[in-house]
């Protein structure tokens, strides 16, 4: 497809020939009969690659669509012929079919691949592209006009007579834009013009550099392009491609960072419930997500090891029961640590690193110090197209689904049930609440809990995105005790509107600064912001504000 | 606590604490270096080249948890992020010593091999200066302690105060140790700064010469030790006190918390700077990895076992955690993590006040 030179000068002018002989013929109502085309195709059924290139030539000339099954078997390398030269297609499976009907047929004698060298793929595609070209659907005739890339200089010519009879609007952009090239180098600067007029309108990126260069000084500081107009007109298409480059680039950060916003989120709701509500700085909490996540992993391989047909549906058993496994050590972790050291905060962080480190060192000699891999159930793997170049992964539209639901089952929990209510009350006054029947030390229990097991489930969205290894958690606790404080601690809004707005910074940052650069940047501006405002997004009001 | 406040040198100790300070830096600073060189290699009173190198890293480690013990047990602040302040002194130490290497490195260039290696060409504007012993010394105390004061300044000023603090000055190390691990930050990227080989015209791989860096380190961790009790038998030490137990009562008794607090941090961070300076030529490597938020929590934890306020116990916790750390790393390795993680919780549920108090409690029983 490219147009490099490096060909010899017979091939070169016999397919300058064929080109011409080309477009004489495609004047000619294309009305050939199926014997016609066999005959044209019959030289395919040959040893001899001089036989094979001119067939194809033949064929495109014709142009008649029947002929691609053919040529697009030969471009796959299935396309067979047999001791009476029966052009046959070989599917994977090692059926065989007729090359013209399509129809299912037998062998007679040995079969044979016909001959390729250089000389026929350079052949195949410009013939392959001008028959699909004139194919009688219009988005097929769409997908191979797109396909074209940089059309090589014998098919330019077919492509514009193509494009002067082609009605469907899309085709004909498609067609432009591939013309562009050939375009832009015609002497001609009305030609240079539609070039860039084509390119202006798809704004398509793949020719940024070639406009760019007609916008520069040469060295004795005239514009390489002598032509004002044409010079407008490459400023207007380099404007057009920034912009929609710019568009890309926003939605794409915009999806990564609402993704890695909700992940954060996951963290920071537990770390809001522990940190926030009951004033205990957890420093084991990103060690929660960690055990979450070794917990999916010991599911996804119970399920290979027990339930393979049902292998998609483990990602089911593994939210529950990591949001079990999680929660369970968090109980446990308040019974016999965590109880005794309320009311001496910065304690509580020492022992909880130091828990963490125990959590840490059990799981390395456990399951090893490697990562471990937690493969996507097949129906979240893949994604959806929204823009070219844009791919939104199901992987992470779950994620962000999967953090919206996690929210509201906190939000339900907090709001509506009857340990939610004595959750918030014990937040808000711990001896007005004793003194009501509460009993505080089950609802610390209860709540720190619940808290760990938010980090677990958690853990299960990042076993989705990225690799498991014992140090997930140490990644994450920075950022997310970022999101808790930025948000306004005890505030389950704020550590959203936190989490959101961190993942989105940052992401929108990344190809600005760099990705550690960005970072640098958050973590300078949250340090700066929590001194100019250091109850966070949202203040709290009244009484719990004082005493922090 | 007393009446009537001493004066002179009977201020920082009575005599029985002055025969201890005497003893023990006549068995670290004096005995132990005599040992190593005076004594032949055959003899088991020998102290071998390997302790002598463990020790100088232990001295410098115990300077830096006086200068945790001076914020965190006599000021109530804990400070995750002193490993920061502890890397910047190393910093500026390893620049010298690059420079120092002159043109005997890989490339055969003036400029630091990592800088050839990025195809820079001369030396970026912070590096100038550093191939003067007295300007980087300097830097290794000023750096840290302007980190400090704009940091603390800023901090205290708005009242930011217990845990908070203790989160953002973790996200201050985290967010240097990410600047410094960026190769165009300037200062040897994820490598960092090594391959030294001489410190004012002496060669470091001699061991004279790193039994005189013990030496150094063991006047620098005397000389901190006395600023620090210095400081904390002043009045301006039972400030620091009064703050910490209540913070709001010194205020309204007319003291100013912020500018006793900025003093003790941007002091503390500077003892720190002064302990990363001695601690880089004896081990011969600072990197990034000096600035894990890891670190600054074992720095606090150091002081935690060995009882906070009492400083003698922040050093016997640096040497105590360093050799278990030293003896249990080559040891069992796979057990060492459990025991500082142990560790961590036993300190602060069973022993709040450490080994020192632990101490304090048998003397009063007998």
């Amino acid at each position: 497809m490219t147009r490099s030179g490096s060909f010899n000068v017979a091939a070169r002018l016999r397919r300058a020939l064929g080109a011409v002989v080309g477009l004489l013929a495609f004047g000619v109502a294309v009305n050939a009969s199926a014997d016609q085309l066999s005959e044209d195709l019959a030289g395919l059924a040959s040893k001899d690659a001089a036989d094979v290139s001119r067939a194809i030539i033949k064929a495109a000339n014709r142009g008649d669509a029947r002929a691609l099954p053919a040529l697009h078997a030969l471009d796959d390398g299935k396309l067979r012929f047999d001791t009476v030269k029966h052009l046959l297609i070989k599917a994977d499976t090692g059926k065989l079919s007729d090359a013209l009907t399509g129809a299912a047929a037998n062998a007679q004698g040995k079969l044979e691949e016909p001959a390729s060298d250089n000389e026929v793929r350079r052949a195949l595609s410009p013939a392959l592209a001008s028959l699909s070209l004139s194919a009688p659907d219009p988005k097929t005739r769409l997908a191979a006009a797109r396909s074209l890339g940089r059309p090589s200089d014998e098919i330019v010519p077919i492509l514009r007579k193509l494009k002067t009879k082609e009605s469907d609007a899309d085709v004909k952009m498609a067609l432009a834009l591939a013309l562009a090239p050939a375009d832009m180098v015609s002497p001609k600067p009305a030609d240079r013009v539609r070039a860039l007029e084509a390119i202006r309108t798809a704004s398509d990126a793949t020719f940024k550099g070639d406009v760019e260069r007609l916008l520069l000084k040469g060295e004795d500081g005239k514009f390489v392009e002598p032509d004002a107009s044409v010079r407008a007109a490459a400023s207007a298409a380099i404007s057009a491609i920034e912009t929609r480059q710019f568009l890309i680039n926003s939605v794409a950060n915009t999806f990564y960072g609402l993704s890695l916003g909700s992940v954060l989120i996951l963290c920071a709701l537990g770390l809001a419930i522990t940190f926030g509500l009951m004033r205990v700085i957890n420093m084991a909490h990103g060690e929660m997500m960690m055990i979450g996540a070794y917990t999916s992993f010991v599911v996804q391989n119970f399920f290979i090891a027990h339930l393979a047909s049902h292998l998609d549906w483990y990602i089911a058993v593994a939210v529950p029961a990591a949001f079990a496994v999680s929660g369970a050590v968090g109980v446990l972790m308040e019974r016999t640590v965590i109880r005794h050291l309320y009311g001496r905060p910065l304690e509580t962080l020492l022992a909880t690193w130091g828990i963490s480190l125990l959590l840490i060192q059990t799981v390395r000699l456990i399951f090893g110090a490697q990562n471990v891999t937690v493969a996507n159930p097949s129906w979240l793997s893949g994604g959806v197209e929204i823009l070219p170049e844009v791919v939104l992964t199901y992987s992470r539209l779950a994620v962000i689904a999967f953090s919206i639901v996690v929210m509201l089952f906190v939000w339900a929990l907090m709001q509506k049930t009857r340990l939610g209510l004595e959750v918030r009350a014990v937040t808000q006054n711990r001896e007005m609440a004793a003194a009501m029947g509460i009993s505080t030390r089950r609802v610390d229990m209860w709540t720190f809990g619940i808290g760990s097991g938010v980090a677990g489930l958690g853990g299960v969205a990042l076993s989705q995105l990225s690799n498991v290894g014992p140090e997930l958690g140490q990644g994450y606790i920075v950022d997310s005790f970022m999101v808790v404080v930025l948000g306004g601690v005890g505030k389950l809004a704020g550590t959203i509107v936190g989490g959101l707005g961190l993942g989105l910074v940052n992401k929108y940052l990344e190809p600005v600064a760099g990705a550690v650069l960005g970072k640098i940047c958050i973590l300078g501006f949250i340090i700066v912001f929590i001194q100019r405002r250091p109850q966070g997004i949202f203040a709290l009001k009244g009484r719990a504000a004082e005493g922090m | 606590m007393t009446a009537e406040p001493a004066v002179g040198l009977k201020a920082l100790h009575s005599r029985r604490g002055w025969i201890g300070v005497g003893a023990a830096t006549l068995i670290v600073g004096v005995i132990v270096p005599l040992l190593s060189v005076a004594v032949p290699a055959s003899s088991p009173l020998h102290v071998p080249d390997y302790l002598v190198a463990l020790l100088g890293k232990f001295l410098c480690y115990g300077i830096v948890a006086l200068a945790i013990d001076l914020i965190w047990g006599f000021t109530g602040i804990l400070s995750l992020g002193h490993g920061v302040f502890f890397a910047l002194g190393g910093y500026a130490m390893g620049m010298y010593l690059m420079l120092s290497i002159g043109a005997q490195g890989v490339y055969k260039s003036v400029l630091p091999d990592f800088m050839v290696f990025l195809d820079w060409k001369e030396l970026p504007w912070f590096w100038r200066g550093f191939d003067n012993l007295s300007v980087a010394l300097a830097a290794a105390l000023l750096v840290p302690g302007l980190l400090a004061f704009a940091f603390g300044y800023f901090a205290f000023r708005s009242r930011i105060r217990g845990v908070y603090f203790s989160i953002i000055t973790q996200a201050l190390t985290y967010a240097l140790m990410l600047l410094f691990f960026r190769n165009e930050t300037g200062f040897g990227g994820n490598n960092g700064l090594t391959d030294f080989k001489s410190l004012y015209g002496y060669d470091l791989h001699e061991p004279s010469t790193k039994v005189a860096l013990y030496v150094l380190s063991a006047l620098g961790l005397l000389l901190t030790y006395l600023l620090c009790r210095f400081i904390v038998t002043s009045k301006a030490g039972r400030v620091l006190r009064a703050i910490r137990d209540v913070e709001s009562r010194a205020m309204f008794v007319g003291f100013n918390p912020t500018s006793y607090k900025l003093f003790a941090w941007t002091l503390s961070a500077i003892l720190c700077g002064l302990a990363g300076a001695l601690y880089v030529p004896q081990v011969g490597i600072i990197n990034p990895g000096e600035m894990q938020p890891a670190n600054s929590i074992e720095m606090a934890i150091w002081v935690a076992v060995g009882g906070r306020a009492t400083l003698f116990g922040a050093i016997l916790g640096a040497f105590l955690v360093n050799g278990m750390r030293s003896f249990f790393t080559a040891a069992m390795p796979n057990a060492w993590l459990y025991i500082l993680g142990s560790l961590f919780i036993a300190v602060t549920l069973f022993f709040p006040d450490g080994v020192a108090g632990a101490l304090g409690r048998l003397k009063r029983k007998s």
